[in-house]
């Protein structure tokens, strides 16, 4: 049996640990909220650079951009988003799952990857893939600037005609309980079709200097900022799965903490059985020699 | 008159409000815009965005990285790729970057990165205007 200051020194280490994991839940709490703000910040421009796509596009029906030319190849980089730490849940499993899988399904041919984020790119590399360019230890507020290394390597590739088709894959925030990993397809580019309900009068722009210049100079940001927002997605279920992690954490860490308390007590009573019954003997031993 | 003017950036939003008047660096020079303007789409210039809450009066001065600007006879919505405030910038974090841009320019680069740099380089220096004129 072990003895009772082993097991109480057992707890204390326990209820370290749990002030380190309630700590990191309530930080992780806090980066969520963060996280979310951030994501609602790109919405804005977002919406108004899709409307402005459609309007352009209308117009300049005869001008192909090369982002929106589908490719019959079967080659594709990957770009995937993970975290650059661990201990936030399944989802850097889940995101490298998916984006695999996809490329094997569909894009058997020159798979190459573009990483964000320290995880997967060890993934990767650990496999044997290709990774052709890697950005890890984005900031917590991330900036387009970051990002913007990753972003201009995969799209040299295709521009190149070194591959066919560029991929997204990162975790969705559905709600604090639940990500989801998903791939899209950035190019070639799909823009969202405008509702017939509309508002406002569908404008007739004068363009500067071009239809086309325009375009030009759309469509790249537009990829830009698809990356971006999944970058920020990404940072929000990080800290979603982080935060659910380290409660089941504290949690457990509370529940073997009482286990252990119930079992020093026990030890602490047997001991104090056992020496009674040594006196009382001992003393029984006296009396019957006398 | 006014109308509705809107700046926003990848990352935030810069500017919402009513305005009467503002000047844009536009890819073909300057532009002033009043209400009512015909329907324009234009790519910005790096440079200063100028606004102008009533016409000829006080002027607040937005730097815009290059982007985009589209003007509707009742809004105006700006797509920045880097908007500050102009008390934002710093001066040394501006001079870095163009003798950054201006050593790389010096070798010998291909032409899409040449285009780039000279991007960056005007980048820097119009931050640069804008700082020192903030300052002066």
């Amino acid at each position: 049996m072990p003895a009772f200051r082993d097991i109480v020194r057992r707890i204390d280490s326990i209820k370290n640990t749990q002030k380190i994991t309630k700590a990191m839940q309530v930080v992780a709490a806090t980066r969520l909220r963060r996280a979310q703000a951030a994501v609602q910040a790109t919405r804005p421009y977002a919406e108004k650079m899709i409307e402005v796509l459609q309007t352009a596009g209308e117009r300049a029906t005869e001008y192909k951009h090369p982002f929106l030319v589908r490719r019959e190849g079967k080659r594709a980089v990957m770009i995937l988003v993970t975290t650059d730490k661990g201990l936030c849940g399944a989802i850097n499993v889940n995101n490298i799952r998916a984006a695999t899988r996809f490329m094997n399904e569909h894009h058997t041919e020159g798979q190459r990857y573009v990483t964000i984020g320290r995880k997967g790119r060890d993934f990767l590399l650990r496999y044997r893939r290709e990774v052709i360019a890697e950005v890890s230890g984005v900031s917590d507020r991330p900036t387009v600037a970051e990002i913007m290394p990753a972003i201009t390597v995969a799209l040299e590739e295709y521009s190149k005609g070194r591959t066919d088709a560029v991929l997204l894959c990162y975790s969705k925030w559905i709600s604090t309980m639940k990500q989801e990993p998903v791939v899209t397809v950035l190019i070639p580019a799909e823009i969202p079709g405008r509702g017939d309900e509309s508002k406002g009068p569908r404008a007739d722009y004068i363009y500067e200097p071009d239809p086309e210049s325009v375009l030009d100079g759309l469509l790249p940001r537009y990829v830009e900022t698809q990356v971006f927002q999944a970058v920020l997605e990404n940072k929000a279920s990080e800290y979603s799965a982080k935060m659910i992690a380290m409660q089941n954490a504290t949690n457990a860490a509370g529940d073997l903490i009482d286990a252990l308390t119930l079992y020093a007590n026990k030890v602490r009573q047997a001991g104090i059985t056992t020496e009674l019954m040594e006196i009382v003997s001992g003393a029984e031993a006296m009396r019957a020699s006398s | 008159m006014k109308y509705l003017l809107r700046v926003v950036s990848v990352e935030r939003s810069l500017f919402e409000g009513e305005v009467e008047f503002i000047i844009a660096k536009g890819a073909d020079g300057e532009l002033g815009i009043l209400a009512r303007h015909a329907p324009l789409m234009t790519i910005l210039k790096p440079g200063p965005l100028r606004i102008q809450e009533t016409y000829g009066g006080e002027e607040q001065v937005l730097f815009v990285g290059g982007g985009f600007m589209e003007v509707l006879p009742d809004r105006v919505t700006v797509l920045a790729d880097i908007a500050e405030h102009a008390d934002e910038i710093s001066i040394e974090k501006a001079e870095e970057a163009r003798r950054r841009a201006q050593e790389r320019l010096a070798g010998t680069l291909t032409t899409a990165e040449e285009v780039e740099f000279q991007n960056a380089l005007a980048t820097a220096e119009a931050r640069l205007r804008l700082a020192r004129a903030r300052r002066g």
